[in-house]
C-alpha cells in the first residue's frame, strides 16, 4: 500500500510543477523566445483534452461493461481529424478572420452576430458541462479514496467533500491566474496550453505504464492476454448495430461542439498548418489511449474481487498486485485527464458567460450605452474570473447534489448528446448560406428542449425533477409524450432514442425555419463571408459607409483593448493612409477590422453593437448585398473597383485639402506672427527708449532712477528671450545643436521639470498624479534639452488647463527600445481643428498674450525631440490636453558626437 | 485536361513532361483523398455490423481488436502520408473552399 501522506505529498509536487511551466511558458511567450510554444506537437497535445478522467478511468469500466463499445468514443474523432481538410480547416479559418472567441461566438457571428443565439449556445454550454465537470470532480475523490481506505476498492470516503472542494478551489486559481492574462481570444493561453500538453504527455504514459505492465507483468505478453480476452466474460461482442453507429456519430460530433474542443481546436489554433500533423498524429494519440483498455479490463475482470469497481481498475489493478509506485503514476494521469478538461472548459464557458451575457447586460442596463462604455477591459477580465469561480461552483454543486452517484457515470454521454444540438446550426452555417438566424434559433431551443425532456431530467432517476409517473405514462397521463418513448415507440436504448429525435426535430426546425424565413442583410453578409472563407477575392464588408467620428472610436477602443493597444493600432491604421498621429480616416475598411479586433476581445455581437453606436447609419445596405448577392459578380467587381479608386481619390482629395487648409492657416499665422513680433520686439523698445530718455534728466531722484533702470532691465531680458528663442529654433531646425549626452534618471529630470515650472502661475493649486516607481528609468540623452521640453509641457498645463481643480497625469512606459512620457491634464481639450497645427512656429491657440510667449514653446520641442531622436505628439481622446514624448531609451552615439 | 509540353517533351526524355498544372492537380486529388479518409474508415469501421457478432456463437472479441486497431493504424498511414503535401498546399495558399 501506499501510505496516503506520501500520494498527497506527490499530487501537490505535481501541482507546483504545473504552475511553474505554466508560469515559465507566460513568460518566455512574453519576451517573444516562445517559438516551440507554438509547435504543431503541442497543438496535438493540447487536443487531449478530450481525453477526461471518464475516458481514463471509465474506458476501462465501459470496456469490462459492453466490450469494444468503449472504441466508438475515439472512434468518431479520429474520422473527424483524418478528414481534416472538410470541416475543420474551414473551421480554423472562419476563426481566425472572424476572430471567434468561443463556439456561441461562432453561431452568434455566423448568424447575424444576434446575441440571443449567443445566449442560448452558452446556457446549452453550460447546463451540459457542469455535470461533467462534476464527473472530473468526483473521479478525483474517487481515486484519492481508493488510496484512503483501508481496502483498495473502498467507496465509503472519509472527506470526498473537502477533497472536492480543495481540487475545486485549486483548479479555479489556476486557471484564473492563467487562463485570463489577456482579453484577445487571439492571443494564446501559452501557460494552459502547455500546462494541458504536459498533462497529455502524463496521461499517456500513466495509462502505457499500467498497460505495459498489465501485459508483460501480469499477464504473460501479448498472445496470453488474447487467449484471457477469449476466456473472458467480455469474449462475445453484444455489438448493437444502433449504438455502433450512433456513439461513433456523437462522438464525432463532440470533438467539433464541446466547448473545451472549440476552446483548444480553433481557437486557441496558432496556425492552420498544425491541422495538418493533428490530423494524423492525434488519431494516433486516441490509438495508443485505447490500446491496452480491453487488456486492463479483462486482466481486472479476472483478477479483482467480484464486485469491485471496473471504473477503478487502472488504480486497484497495480495496487493490489502491488506496485505502488505505478499506482500513483495512474492516479496522476487521471488526475491530469480530470484538471485539464476542467481548466480549458472553465475557460471557455467563462468567455460565453461573459462576452454574451454580463457584458451585453451590463451594456444595456448603463445610460449611454457604449458611448459611455467607459473601462470595458476590466469589466470584462472581472466578469471572466467569476465567471471560471461560477462554472466550478456549479460543478461543484452539482457533485454534492447528486452525492458522487453512480448516475454522473452516465453524464459523459449525456452532455455529448446535449451539445451536439449545435452541429446543425454549426455545420449548416458552415457550408449553406441558406441557413438563417430564425432557422438556428429554432433548431437549438427544439433540440435543447427535446434533451432535457428526454435525457438530461430522466438522468436524475425517478426521485429527481421527472416522477417515475411521468416517466411510465407520460405527462397528464399522455403516452404517447413518454420522455423514453416519444410518438408511443418503446424499446430504444434510451441514449440512442433521445438522440435521435433531439437531432432529428433539431434538423427540422433548422431547415425549415431557414427554409422559411428571410435573414437580415448583415446575416446574408456573414453567411458569404463563413462559406466563402477561402475565397478572399469577395472582400465582404459590414460597413459600407465610413465618417465615424474617429476620436470616439478611440476612446471606445482604449476601454476595450487597453490605452497602448487601441493607441498603436490606430496610429498603425493612420500610416497606413499616409496620415501621421493616432486618428486615421474611418473608412468602411477600418470600421471593420477595428470591429474584428475588439469582436475577438468581446465576442461579435457586443462588438458589432459597439460600433453601431458610433457608425449608425452605416451598417449594411440592400445595394452592398447586391454585391455580395449578384451572379453577375465581375460586373460587381469591376464597379466596386471604380468605386474602391474613386473612395480612393475621394479620400487623396481631402488629405490634400487637409494639407492646403494647413497651409493657408499657416500663412495666416505668419502674417500674424510679423504683426506680432514687431509689436513684441517694439513695446520693450518704446519703453526702453522712454525710460532712458527720463534717466538722462539729470535731477531725478535716486529710487525713481532705479525702478526706472530696472524696467528697462526686464525689458531686455524679455527681448533678449525672444531673441533667444528665435536662435535656439533656428539652429535646431538645421539640426546644429550641440547636444550634452549623459546618463540621467528619469525621475530626477520630471521633478526637476516640476519643480522648475511652479513658478509659471504659481496662484493654481495643481494635483500632479504620478506612478513613481515606474519612473525610475535611465536615459542617455541630452538632460538639459529633455528637462526644456518637460518644463514647456507642465507649464503650458499650468497656463491653459481650465479645469477648476486642475490636475496633471504623467505616465512613463517603456515600449521596446524607448520610452514614453505622457502629459495629460484634465481640462477641455485642444480643439480637432487645431491638433494639426500646435506645434507649428508661431501658433497660438488663443489670441492673449498672457501666455507671454510668442508661440515658439511646442515647436522647440519638436525640434528638440527631433534632435534626440525621439518625437512628441498629441494624444486625442484621453479626457484632456494630452502629448506624449517618446524617445530612445539610449540615444545613438554617433548622432551625439 | 493536360496538354502537351512543347519545350521539354524531347523524345527520349524520360522525365515526365513538365506542365504548370500537374503539381496542384495532384495537390487537389491530395484534398480529395483527404477528404474521403473519414468516409473510408467508417465505411470500414461499420463492418463488424455484418458480422453480426451478437448473433453469432463463436467470440468475437479477440478477432474483433485486432481489426479496429488495424484500421485505425491504416488511417493514421493514410493521413501522415498526405499531411506532408497539404501543408505545403496551405504553404501556398492554394486553399480553394470547394
Amino acid at each position: 500500500m501506499v501510505p496516503f501522506d506520501l500520494l498527497v505529498a506527490g499530487c501537490i509536487a505535481y501541482v507546483i510543477l504545473l504552475f511553474a511551466v505554466a508560469f515559465v511558458a507566460e513568460r518566455r511567450a512574453r519576451s517573444g523566445r516562445g517559438g516551440w510554444l507554438r509547435s504543431p506537437w503541442v497543438y496535438t497535445l493540447s487536443l487531449s483534452v478530450y481525453c477526461t478522467a471518464w475516458t481514463f478511468y471509465g474506458a476501462v469500466g465501459f470496456a469490462a461493461r459492453s466490450g469494444l463499445e468503449f472504441a466508438t468514443i475515439y472512434m468518431g474523432p479520429t474520422l473527424i481529424m483524418v478528414g481534416w481538410w472538410w470541416i475543420l480547416r474551414k473551421l480554423v479559418r472562419i476563426g481566425r478572420t472572424q476572430r471567434v472567441t468561443s463556439i456561441a461566438d461562432l453561431i452568434s457571428s455566423r448568424y447575424g452576430k444576434s446575441n440571443l443565439l449567443g445566449v442560448i449556445v452558452t446556457l446549452l454550454a453550460v447546463v451540459g458541462t457542469a455535470p461533467y465537470i462534476a464527473l472530473q470532480l468526483q473521479s478525483v475523490t474517487l481515486s484519492f479514496g481508493v488510496f484512503a481506505a483501508a481496502s483498495p476498492q473502498g467507496w465509503a470516503l472519509p472527506d470526498q467533500g473537502v477533497t472536492a472542494i480543495w481540487v475545486a478551489a485549486g483548479l479555479a486559481l489556476f486557471t484564473i491566474l492563467f487562463g485570463t492574462r489577456n482579453l484577445d481570444a487571439n492571443e494564446r493561453h501559452h501557460g494552459v496550453v502547455i500546462a494541458i500538453a504536459l498533462e497529455a504527455v502524463v496521461k499517456l504514459v500513466a495509462l502505457f505504464g499500467v498497460g505495459a505492465f498489465v501485459v508483460w507483468g501480469v499477464a504473460g505478453g501479448v498472445g496470453d492476454v488474447l487467449a484471457k480476452i477469449e476466456a473472458s466474460p467480455i469474449a462475445d461482442w453484444p455489438l448493437q448495430p444502433g449504438r455502433w453507429i450512433g456513439l461513433t456519430f456523437l462522438s464525432a460530433a463532440a470533438l467539433l461542439t464541446l466547448p473545451r474542443m472549440f476552446q483548444v481546436l480553433v481557437v486557441e489554433n496558432a496556425d492552420e498548418r498544425h491541422l495538418a500533423t493533428a490530423g494524423w498524429a492525434f488519431p494516433l494519440y486516441l490509438l495508443a489511449m485505447s490500446l491496452f483498455v480491453v487488456p486492463i479490463a479483462v486482466v481486472g475482470l479476472e483478477r479483482m474481487p467480484a464486485g469491485s469497481n471496473p471504473d477503478l481498475f487502472v488504480l486497484t489493478l497495480p495496487l493490489s498486485e502491488g506496485n505502488g509506485g505505478l499506482a500513483i503514476l495512474a492516479f496522476l494521469g487521471g488526475f491530469s485527464s480530470a484538471t485539464s478538461m476542467v481548466i480549458v472548459a472553465a475557460i471557455a464557458l467563462a468567455t460565453m458567460v461573459s462576452n454574451h451575457i454580463v457584458t451585453p447586460l451590463w451594456l444595456s442596463l448603463r445610460a449611454g450605452g457604449a458611448r459611455a462604455a467607459g473601462d470595458v477591459r476590466g469589466l470584462v477580465l472581472t466578469a471572466r474570473r467569476l465567471s471560471i469561480g461560477v462554472v466550478l461552483a456549479l460543478g461543484y454543486g452539482y457533485y454534492s447534489l447528486s452525492g458522487g452517484s453512480e448516475a454522473l457515470a452516465a453524464i459523459g454521454l449525456i452532455a455529448f448528446v446535449g451539445l451536439a444540438q449545435i452541429l446543425p446550426a454549426m455545420l449548416g452555417g458552415i457550408f449553406w448560406r441558406g441557413a438563417t438566424r430564425v432557422g438556428a434559433g429554432a433548431g437549438l431551443v427544439t433540440g435543447f428542449a427535446l434533451w432535457l425532456y428526454t435525457l438530461f431530467l430522466p438522468s436524475f432517476g425517478s426521485s429527481g425533477l421527472i416522477s417515475a409517473e411521468v416517466l411510465v405514462e407520460g405527462p397528464f397521463g399522455w403516452g404517447w409524450l413518454r420522455p423514453q418513448a416519444l410518438f408511443g415507440i418503446e424499446g430504444i436504448d434510451p441514449l440512442m432514442h433521445a438522440m435521435i429525435w433531439s437531432l432529428a426535430l433539431n434538423t427540422a426546425a433548422f431547415l425549415i425555419g431557414s427554409l422559411l424565413s428571410f435573414p437580415e442583410p448583415l446575416e446574408r453578409m456573414q453567411g458569404a463571408a463563413f462559406v466563402h472563407v477561402f475565397d478572399q477575392s469577395r472582400g465582404t464588408r459590414g460597413w459600407s459607409r465610413g465618417g465615424a467620428e474617429p476620436e470616439g472610436l478611440l476612446v471606445m477602443a482604449q476601454g476595450i483593448l487597453g490605452g497602448e493597444e487601441a493607441q498603436r493600432f490606430f496610429q498603425a491604421a493612420a500610416v497606413e493612409q499616409g496620415k501621421a498621429g493616432f486618428l486615421p480616416d474611418t473608412t468602411p475598411d477600418f470600421i471593420d477590422r477595428l470591429e474584428r479586433r475588439l469582436a475577438g476581445a468581446v465576442g461579435s455581437a457586443t462588438a458589432h453593437a459597439m460600433i453601431a453606436q458610433f457608425a449608425e447609419g452605416a451598417a449594411v445596405s440592400v445595394q452592398d448585398l447586391m454585391a455580395v448577392a449578384s451572379e453577375a459578380q465581375q460586373i460587381k467587381e469591376y464597379s466596386a473597383q471604380l468605386e474602391a479608386k474613386s473612395e480612393e481619390l475621394a479620400r487623396t482629395a481631402r488629405q490634400l485639402r487637409e494639407v492646403n487648409d494647413k497651409l493657408t492657416d499657416l500663412s495666416v499665422q505668419k502674417d500674424a506672427f510679423l504683426s506680432q513680433i514687431s509689436h513684441e520686439l517694439r513695446t520693450p523698445m518704446t519703453s526702453i527708449r522712454a525710460f532712458s530718455e527720463i534717466l538722462m534728466e539729470p535731477d531725478l531722484p535716486e529710487p525713481m532712477r532705479a525702478k526706472y533702470a530696472e524696467i528697462i532691465h526686464e525689458e531686455a531680458i524679455r527681448l533678449t528671450r525672444l531673441l533667444d528663442d528665435l536662435l535656439d529654433l533656428s539652429v535646431l531646425e538645421n539640426r546644429k545643436a550641440q547636444l550634452t549626452v549623459q546618463v540621467a534618471n528619469l525621475h530626477d529630470l520630471i521633478e526637476r521639470a516640476i519643480t522648475s515650472a511652479s513658478s509659471t502661475r504659481p496662484d493654481r493649486d495643481f494635483t500632479f498624479h504620478r506612478d513613481l516607481p515606474t519612473e525610475h528609468m535611465a536615459v542617455y540623452t541630452d538632460t538639459d534639452r529633455l528637462v526644456q521640453v518637460f518644463i514647456n509641457l507642465v507649464s503650458n498645463a499650468r497656463k491653459y488647463c481650465d479645469a477648476d481643480h486642475p490636475e496633471l497625469t504623467i505616465r512613463v512606459r517603456r515600449a521596446g527600445a524607448r520610452v514614453e512620457v505622457d502629459f495629460v491634464d484634465n481640462g477641455s481639450g485642444i480643439p480637432k481643428k487645431s491638433q494639426s497645427i500646435i506645434f507649428e512656429k508661431f501658433s497660438r491657440l488663443t489670441d492673449t498674450s498672457r501666455a507671454g510667449g510668442a508661440g515658439l514653446g511646442l515647436a522647440i520641442c519638436r525640434e528638440i525631440m527631433a534632435n534626440l531622436g525621439g518625437t512628441i505628439e498629441y494624444l486625442p481622446g484621453q479626457g484632456g490636453a494630452a502629448f506624449r514624448v517618446s524617445l530612445p531609451v539610449r540615444r545613438g552615439l554617433t548622432r551625439a558626437a | 485536361m493536360t496538354l502537351p509540353d512543347a519545350g521539354t517533351g524531347r523524345r527520349g526524355d524520360r522525365r515526365p513532361p513538365v506542365f504548370l498544372a500537374r503539381r496542384s492537380y495532384r495537390r487537389r486529388r491530395m484534398m480529395d483523398a483527404c477528404r474521403m479518409l473519414p468516409i473510408l474508415g467508417a465505411a470500414l469501421w461499420m463492418i463488424p455490423i455484418l458480422w453480426h457478432p451478437a448473433d453469432t456463437a463463436a467470440d468475437d472479441t479477440a478477432p474483433g481488436i485486432v481489426y479496429l486497431f488495424a484500421v485505425w493504424i491504416v488511417l493514421v498511414a493514410l493521413a501522415a502520408a498526405l499531411s506532408r503535401g497539404l501543408t505545403r498546399a496551405l504553404e501556398d495558399g492554394e486553399d480553394e473552399g470547394g
